[in-house]
């Protein structure tokens, strides 16, 4: 059955009608076109707040200031968050979801190929409104991404550009969320029911819902803090009858369930690519489902342990503690189902795989951070030290990126046709998990000593740690050019791969020849297809 | 796995050296509490710190089970060692509810002592003195309540001359670099401290790491803290602002010296004596309503200069231009 497919699509493959040079790529509706646009902006991205967090951490080798003003390590702290998690992980989960989502429930393409242009499009204006205050009156944002009040209202001509930035990256969230619902909901092929999708399209499925849930509220919020600077309104000053912490209150609620927005994807990849090294179907399949849409609506009840300095009412701090506590459980579930998929498999460590198992045990010592921060008492005193740094640094870099590199690795044989070199990437994979910890862990004892978080220059007991977590941070941040290495080296003269390169892996896309066609699944796959995709 | 680091990227080896000799140079000045969280010298910091100390042991229990099963997989079901899988392994019901069983009884267990905690810190109940606290960019000021004493207090002079941009100074000529202030804020030992907290600009945070507390100073909005420091611990405890509050954030330090209850009185009859003409006059430009824009602070300099003949050199972090808003 796959020679025949793999026949028909060798047969399309030459009446792709693809348009070729600068058009292919303005005008794209292909969802490959347009994953692979994502993914490369998002690593252009991933370079640039890379390059100020090696500024931040080259200023913080020593103490004193040897390198920047403070207010521009302020702006590098605030802009290098907002490229991360705006520019670089969310933008690479939806170039993934494009690449991936159509092959896996069976669909030609994404179901709004035009609005799937435009979302994509919207990004490069938005992030350009968001470089250009580095070179307006007042500099670049520098209140930290959380852009807190009154103290953002400080900012100078920068201020309307970045909030008109954050705006465009909501509506293309937005926009690339309402594809991938109903991409799920309408195109999955015959025979291919919610519960036989892979994991990353149950994931993306529940992130597409948060996206379209909090973005809104994002925007609210940062148009408020519009009409407060310009239009004499005053949502969040007290002198107006308004109250800075309510802001809060409305950016955390959207800022917890990005959380899991930049995570649940993650989860997502995690679920497949341990399953396909252990050569053994998930364990739990529909528990992890299930685990997921739970981790989403606790999401929505938490916001407020991001703020427990603010001075909440007891029972409020009580409510707050416990919900948060509550998110381990379903989050404990899932790293135990993974150990339970591993339990009595035949394990072979390709660079996914190494991958997705330092994953497993980085994002879980970022969990227990968590469930320490949860504790309130506890938390007044790590709150705002370099231990929360550490925290989500744990769980979005060996967490979230880590599983950003996990799928690319995993994923790039059926994408260029071609397989990475092994060894370049077992070495990208050791680098970067050693530095990783170097550059991390050391945050903890930091943070737990008494060093706040977002300060250019620190008391000198400060001192060896970090320079060790500088030291980290570059081995890390360089280790990042052996990625793109490997990247380039399989995509111009990598070894052909065969449909499926992975001997464990299951799901439609490995059902389609390699590279995949232009149009993934011109025809539906038949059930048998579906059948021997679906085995998890 | 090292190896394959060093035979791939013999580039690295220079920042590996340095690695190595930081790590080796680390331990050797590294003190217990430059690792872990101080137990501090206050009843709070204490509950704080043992919650602090069984939720890690929890985590490490816990982390020692989940990450022993995971080591034991990966060496134990290696495919080159000709593990076979086992497909039949897909779900197990009663497993599932175990797992999500005990976490929820362990986090019972852990809710108790942390509930229990919380209502004591916000029980404000009983506080024998008030101090209002009022957090500018970037200073602090401090106003007893009721004594008609109130001074700000800002970066020490020496440590702001270092700490500008290539000054050439080195930090390590003075000691705690960065924690250490002109007028440090006094209080008596064995005496529960009630702080009322609030600020003029922007959204502050006071921390004194000790103390076990750190609370928000929000412009407009007043919050309040409590801290008793135990009867036997009389010293200069440290801490800095923790709320990113701007340009000069990491220079205003918040520094206390605790007093025994009778140079604590003395310091007091000290500081009323030299504030008595303007008391009555300070009164009210403390409560001054606090909403201006940044820049409106020197105004109210002159009282508080006027109030504690100590603080002469108010203006030097002061001096740093604020950023115009609007």
């Amino acid at each position: 059955m796959a020679n025949t497919i793999h026949a028909d699509h060798a047969h399309d493959h030459d009446h792709d009608h693809k348009p070729h040079g600068l058009k292919r790529w303005l005008f794209a509706t292909n969802h490959k076109d347009i994953g692979t646009m994502y993914l490369v902006f998002a690593l252009v991205m991933f370079f640039m707040g890379g390059a100020m967090a090696l500024v931040i951490r080259a200023e913080l080798f020593q103490p004193g200031l040897q390198f920047v003003d403070p207010q521009f390590f302020n702006s590098m702290t605030t802009v290098h968050a907002l490229l991360m998690i705006f520019g670089g992980v969310m933008p690479a989960w939806t170039g993934l979801a494009n690449w991936m989502i159509p092959m896996q429930v069976g669909a030609p393409d994404m179901a709004l190929p035009r609005l799937n242009n435009f979302s994509f499009w919207i990004l490069p204006f938005a992030f350009t409104l968001l470089l250009l205050t580095f070179v307006v009156p007042g500099g670049a944002p520098a209140g930290g991404w959380t852009l807190y009040p009154p103290l953002v209202l400080q900012m100078g001509d920068g201020f309307p550009l970045m909030i008109f930035a954050i705006h465009l990256m909501g509506a293309s969230s937005i926009l690339g969320a309402i594809n991938v619902i109903v991409t799920i909901m309408n195109m999955r092929a015959p025979g291919m029911g919610l519960l036989n999708m892979p994991l990353f399209c149950w994931t993306w499925l529940i992130t597409a819902y948060l996206l379209i849930a909090v973005m809104p509220v994002l925007a609210g919020a940062v148009t408020m803090l519009l009409t407060d600077h310009f239009f004499g309104t005053s949502f969040f000053s007290a002198a107006g009858g308004g109250d800075p912490v309510m802001f809060q209150h409305i950016f955390w609620f959207f800022g917890h369930p990005e959380v899991y927005i930049l995570i649940l994807p993650a989860f997502g990849i995690v679920s497949e690519i341990i399953p396909a090294f252990s050569r053994k179907p998930l364990f739990g399949y529909e528990t992890m489902v299930y685990a997921s849409a739970s981790i989403a609506f606790l999401s929505f009840i938490v916001w407020a342990h991001h703020m427990f300095t603010v001075g909440m009412p007891l029972a409020g701090q009580l409510f707050f503690m416990l919900s948060t506590m509550l998110i381990a459980v379903p989050t404990g579930v899932k790293v135990f189902n993974w150990c339970a998929t591993m339990w009595k498999g035949s394990i072979t460590f390709e660079t996914p795989m190494l991958f997705a198992i330092a994953f497993l045990f980085l994002f879980t010592i970022g969990g227990f951070s968590g469930l320490m921060l949860a504790v309130v008492p506890a938390d007044f005193q790590y709150h705002d030290t370099y231990f929360v740094v550490a925290h989500f640094h744990y769980v979005l870099v060996p967490g979230a990126v880590f599983a950003i590199m996990a799928g690319v690795y995993y994923w790039l044989p059926k994408w260029t046709g071609r397989m990475y070199d092994e060894k370049l990437g077992k070495a990208h994979f050791w680098c970067s998990t050693i530095g990783v910890n170097v550059l991390f862990f050391p945050q903890h004892f930091l943070g737990l000593a008494g060093m706040p978080r977002r300060i250019p220059d620190y008391s000198t007991q400060f001192a060896d740690w970090n320079m060790v977590s500088s030291v980290g941070a570059f081995i890390f941040g360089f280790s990042q050019l052996l990625f793109v290495a490997v990247v380039w080296k399989a995509a111009r003269s990598g070894a052909p791969a065969p449909q499926r390169p992975w001997e464990g892996a299951h799901g439609l896309e490995w059902e389609l020849p390699t590279p995949a066609p232009y149009h993934s699944w011109e025809t539906p796959p038949p059930p048998s297809v579906i059948a021997r995709g679906a085995e998890h | 796995m090292i190896s394959t680091a060093r035979k791939t990227l013999p580039a690295l080896a220079p920042a590996a050296l340095a690695l190595a000799s930081a790590f080796a140079g680390a331990p050797a000045r590294a003190e217990w509490n430059l690792l872990n969280m101080p137990v501090g010298v206050t009843e709070l910091s204490k509950q704080i710190y043992s919650l602090h100390m069984t939720i890690f042991w929890w985590c490490v229990a816990i982390g020692v089970a989940v990450f022993g099963v995971m080591i034991y997989s990966l060496v134990k079901f290696r495919k080159s060692t000709g593990a076979v899988p086992d497909t039949s392994i897909t779900h197990s019901t009663r497993v599932e509810i175990v797992w999500t069983v005990v976490p929820v009884l362990i986090l019972v267990v852990m809710a108790i002592p942390a509930a229990r905690t919380l209502i004591n810190i916000e029980d404000m109940r009983n506080t024998e003195m008030t101090v209002k606290v009022t957090g500018y960019q970037w200073r602090w000021q401090y106003e007893y309540l009721d004594e008609g004493v109130s001074f700000f207090s800002v970066l020490d002079r020496q440590h702001d001359e270092i700490r500008q941009l290539s000054s050439g100074l080195d930090p390590k000529s003075v000691p705690d670099y960065l924690l250490n202030v002109d007028n440090p804020l006094v209080v008596p030992v064995d005496t529960k401290v009630r702080l009322l907290l609030t600020a003029q600009d922007v959204i502050h945070a006071w921390w004194v790491p000790d103390f076990g507390m750190k609370k928000d100073a929000i412009p407009g909005f007043v919050n309040e803290l409590w801290f008793k420091v135990d009867a036997d611990k009389v010293g200069t405890y440290r801490g800095q602002c923790a709320e990113l509050c701007g340009r000069d954030h990491a220079f205003m330090p918040v520094v206390v010296k605790v007093l025994s209850k009778e140079d604590y009185k003395a310091w007091l009859a000290q500081q009323k004596a030299a504030a008595q003409p303007p008391a009555e006059g300070a009164a009210p430009a403390a409560d001054a309503p606090a909403q201006a824009s940044a820049p409106a602070a020197p105004a109210v300099i002159p009282a508080a200069a006027a109030t504690a003949p100590a603080t002469k050199p108010v203006a030097s972090a002061a001096a740093t231009p604020v950023a115009a808003r609007g």
